[in-house]
């Protein structure tokens, strides 16, 4: 009787879950190319933003070259490399900063040959609204702080927020998301600076270029 | 229970943020600005219309012993076909309401209506509970935000042009100028202190009107004692 109860349940449980499972994957699937293209998008034009014409004549997203380091991101990740007459002035790399408030916080780093900082803008994040959110620039002008900053060294004490002794303000509420931030920013420069010659020799693979 | 039952349940009488005290997760977390209260409300008015409905077009085929199972599958379904969906087609408005979607999920509100109406009844009855709930809850939601971004922030729908279009802009109202926001009101403490005042408010207006409709047969016991 209650075998027979059980097994019952369990079948109609097994159904829904496949079902359920079923819309999911079949919605996935059906929005995963518009969802793509949308990110794509999003990203020429934040590409487009941070590397003005001034300082490229080049496509910047057919000059996409996947580059690995640890400090950057855990799998290869995106650099667009932007070239004047041939002599590269400028990268966007895309990075991943693993230590968000919630989960990781996707940036595009844009930096200029000398190691200055172009530009960084937030990609992709799920911090908490009205708190850790100020990372956005629809949100906050916060994230163009890094404009024109370099690390100097290997322990440049001014990479920290204020509260770690640095020159970024931490938010109400919030300091893991700007820490976060900021450490993920400073890895990108340093590592830039240290391999920036031999990315920039590395064949075109991804983006408009794969 | 007919529509105007389920209207005044929804508004006043059961509402699920004052007198049910569900989803206060996502309530407290993001009631700082109207803004950001009036994304939230909307993306949960959108998944309990959705999720009252499915639940109540299955109920026939759910057994009493594994329907909250079954109910949590429906409504984390529906989260993540929504969430997909927007995401794929109107980027812009996933961009603003889309970070306030899985938080949904954790909103204790929409289960309950699926286990307390919509598992009972047909589903333009659960729909329209649905609609009603989301309704009360995202008024709720707009005036726990109102209070908290006036004390806070001394403005009014700051940012709602991320959400609703850059014509909402122009809505942006400054009460008065403030140097430093004042904290207590933004940082959670602040939404449970406001969350109280709303709760006792409420309370205060449900006992005057009962005090009111009593007040004729106190009105003639009084005046038999002043005649003695």
């Amino acid at each position: 009787m209650i075998a027979k109860s059980m097994q019952r349940n369990g079948l109609i449980l097994a159904a829904f879950a496949i079902v359920a499972t079923l819309l999911v994957m079949l919605t996935a699937r059906l929005t995963a190319e518009p969802i793509a293209r949308e990110e794509q998008r999003e990203l020429l034009q934040v590409l487009n933003q941070l590397l003005p014409t001034e300082l490229h004549d080049n496509d910047l997203y057919a000059s996409c070259r996947l580059i690995e380091h640890d400090a950057l991101a855990s799998e290869a990740t995106p650099m667009y490399l932007a070239t004047l007459n041939d002599e590269p002035t400028a990268a966007g790399i895309e990075v991943v900063a693993p230590n968000g408030y919630s989960g990781n916080i996707r940036l595009l780093v844009a930096i200029r040959w000398d190691g200055n900082v172009a530009g960084v803008r937030t990609l992709k994040h799920q911090e908490t609204p009205g708190l850790g959110d100020k990372i956005e620039i629809r949100k906050s002008d916060w994230i163009t702080r890094f404009n024109g900053m370099t690390v100097q060294g290997s322990d440049d004490s001014r990479w920290a927020v204020k509260r770690d002794g640095g020159v970024f303000d931490q938010f109400t509420g919030a300091t893991i998301t700007p820490r976060a931030v900021v450490q993920a920013v400073a890895r990108a420069v340093q590592t830039f600076k240290a391999n920036k010659q031999e990315w920039a020799q590395q064949p075109t693979n991804c983006g408009g270029a794969a | 229970m007919n529509y105007k039952e389920i209207t005044w349940n929804g508004l006043w009488e059961n509402n699920p943020a004052l007198v049910q005290l569900l989803g206060l997760c996502p309530l407290l977390a993001v009631t700082a600005t109207v803004t950001n209260a009036l994304g939230l409300g909307l993306a949960t008015l959108l998944v309990l219309v959705g999720s009252n409905i499915t639940v109540s077009l299955v109920r026939e085929w759910v057994p009493k012993e594994i329907r909250i199972p079954v109910f949590v599958m429906v409504i984390a379904t529906f989260v993540t076909v929504i969430q997909l969906l927007m995401n794929a087609y109107v980027y812009g408005l996933y961009q603003s309401l889309g970070i306030f979607i899985p938080l949904i999920v954790t909103n204790c509100a929409i289960i309950g209506r699926a286990e307390a109406f919509a598992s009972k009844n047909p589903w333009q009855r659960a729909a329209y509970d649905g609609l009603m709930m989301g309704i009360g809850f995202t008024l709720v939601l707009i005036v726990l935000g109102g209070i908290r971004e006036v004390i806070g922030n001394g403005t009014l729908f700051d940012g709602a042009d991320l959400l609703l279009g850059d014509w909402a802009a122009a809505l942006r109202i400054e009460i008065f100028a403030v140097d430093y926001p004042l904290l207590l009101a933004i940082l959670p403490p602040g939404a449970f202190i406001a969350m109280g005042f709303i709760i006792a408010g409420k309370n205060w207006i449900d006992h005057y009107r009962e005090q009111r409709a009593a007040k004729p047969v106190k009105e003639v016991t009084r005046a038999r004692v002043t005649s003695q």
